[in-house]
């Protein structure tokens, strides 16, 4: 006997997005959340790009809470002292149908929970899925920790998050090595909504996202600073065996970075409203797990959908990608009444057919590539001394050629041209 | 890298900007340091975002599950098994974010 045709486990956006696929078929689904409202365990690196809602929740724009739509994209290498942004505006990115959003995790993730729980899912907080039920084989429903907790269900749709302890307990997890993830740590930062106008030079609910290479130290990963409506927020996301291997601690990079000639003007001055972190799926498409089980789905982070490619960095639009291809792989399945992994297979094809394993099969090779030493130290010392050389008028002396400066910067750095043009081929390959 | 000009936060400070539901009656995470006792890598002291894992004088490591971010961390650099026993805290309890 079963309780609900499917428990979908985490209300993140991977989790709520399913939920409203099967509420909106007419299936009874129940949403588990574990902490005390949807979105109270999650924080992320700045930004949801809304382009996937259009279909799940039309004018998303007119209800969704933001705190500022991101007209502004900057990528910043920093070397010692120095930094070289490419700054890049777009004002219709402030208009409808929007690009980018800055929001708070648990106002976003309460705000797509709400629309499920609108839809007819039933919204379980307060509440851990400490298992699977498993019978013969196949999962039919979740243990959680209220008393009498057995939740029983033809499906059971894992997405409980980069820990995926359910995909990990069916077996489905394979690639938990520590140099798969990375730990991402946020300060965010009060400041009045005029001085962050003036700081980041944008007007009204206009807002700024920069992500930075080559402010992690020794610990390869990346930083970000991004704007809130009366708050900034400044993070690093760094890959744990190099952090694990010390010295230093996330706090004291993150220190670092706030203090650095390019970043401080923009960050100092305000009180920390809150720090927070949490772990990535680093490694996108080479870790994933199996997707389709027994009775089972994965999505979201759960399923490593975190897209790290460097220039493109995403999660939330994967997550509600992948979760919504579930509900809907769970719809037909029940319709069918075969909730065996042939049943849902139609869940990975629908992955495949679209954006969220398509983009994460072309990147497989990018968060090796962003992880590199060549991107990590080579680019960001190199394009900086490149700068250093190309705009100091050293005059009596004359001007250098630019390609002389390049070698002598790459020279100066250890940076073979057989090396670099090797990891430039990858990079075309990968990004092209 | 030059001196901020404006003072840092404590780490105290920064932690006391996090709300924890405290669950008094269970550790959601365990720490057995006599497996510890002979790891030379530790990489859960440098690691673990909330600094919860203090080595001590005798060898051993000080673990504290109150202040945990629930970010996994530790146990996935951590290289010897059995030495860390991670479970999420019971509903509604542990970390809960507002401003992230």
């Amino acid at each position: 006997m079963s309780d609900f045709d499917v428990v979908v486990v985490g209300a993140g956006p991977a989790g709520s997005a399913a939920a409203i696929e099967l509420a909106r078929a007419g299936r009874s689904v129940c949403l588990l959340e574990r902490g005390p409202s949807p979105g109270s365990k999650n924080m992320y690196g700045g930004v949801v790009y809304g382009r996937i809602l259009d279909t799940l929740v039309p004018a998303w724009w007119e209800q969704v809470p933001v705190q500022r739509w991101v007209t502004r994209r900057s990528t910043m290498l920093i070397h010692d002292e120095q930094a070289l942004t490419v700054d890049f505006r777009n004002p219709g990115w402030g208009a409808a149908p929007f690009n980018g959003a800055t929001t708070f995790r648990p106002d976003f993730d309460a705000w797509l929970a709400g629309v499920a729980v609108d839809a007819g899912a039933v919204l379980v907080c307060s509440t851990t899925a400490t298992g699977l039920i498993r019978e013969g084989g196949r999962v039919v429903g979740v243990r959680t920790d209220r008393p009498d907790g057995d939740l029983r269900a033809p499906v059971v749709i894992a997405c409980d998050g980069v820990n995926s302890f359910l995909a990990k307990e069916a077996g489905m997890y394979p690639h938990t090595g520590a140099e798969n993830f990375t730990v991402g740590v946020k300060e965010t930062i009060a400041l009045p909504r005029e001085v962050i106008d003036e700081r980041f030079a944008v007007r009204g609910d206009e807002g700024v996202d920069i992500e930075i290479l080559g402010c992690t130290g020794d610990v390869p990963g990346g930083g970000f600073v991004y704007t809130n409506a009366t708050s900034v927020a400044v993070g690093l996301v760094l890959s744990l065996p190099a952090l694990a291997a010390g010295p230093d601690r996330p706090e004291e990079l993150l220190r670092r970075l706030k203090a650095h000639p390019a970043v401080a003007p923009l960050v100092e001055g305000g009180e920390v409203l809150e720090y927070s972190a949490h772990v990535i799926p680093e490694a996108g498409y080479r870790m994933m797990p199996e997707l389709v089980g027994d009775g089972i789905l994965v999505a979201g982070d759960a399923a490593a959908m975190c897209l790290a490619a460097g220039i493109w960095l995403e999660g939330v639009n994967f997550a509600i990608g992948s979760g919504a291809a579930a509900g809907r792989a769970a719809t037909r399945a029940l319709a069918r009444g075969d909730a065996s992994a042939a049943g849902l297979a139609a869940y990975r094809e629908m992955l495949e057919s679209g954006f969220v394993l398509a983009d994460h099969r072309r990147l497989r090779d990018a968060p090796h590539l962003v992880m590199g030493d060549l991107a990590q130290r080579g680019l960001p010392a190199v394009a900086c001394g490149v700068m250093e050389d190309l705009f100091t008028v050293r005059n009596p002396e004359p001007k250098q050629g630019v390609r002389r400066i390049v070698r002598n910067r790459m020279r100066r750095n250890g940076i073979r041209v057989r090396d670099a043009v090797r990891e430039g081929l990858r990079a075309v390959r990968t990004f092209g | 890298m030059s001196a901020s000009s404006y003072p840092e936060i404590s780490f105290e400070a920064r932690m006391a900007t996090v709300e924890f539901r405290i669950d008094e009656d269970r550790a959601h995470i365990t720490v057995d340091d006599t497996i510890c006792r002979d790891c030379s890598t530790r990489g859960c002291i440098t690691a673990c975002p909330a600094n919860l894992f203090v080595p001590t004088a005798a060898g051993g490591i000080l673990f504290n599950y109150e202040q945990c971010f629930e970010c996994g961390t530790c146990y996935l650099v951590c290289n010897r098994e059995g030495a860390i026993t991670w479970t999420y805290p019971e509903g509604g309890h542990g970390v809960v974010f507002h401003r992230s």
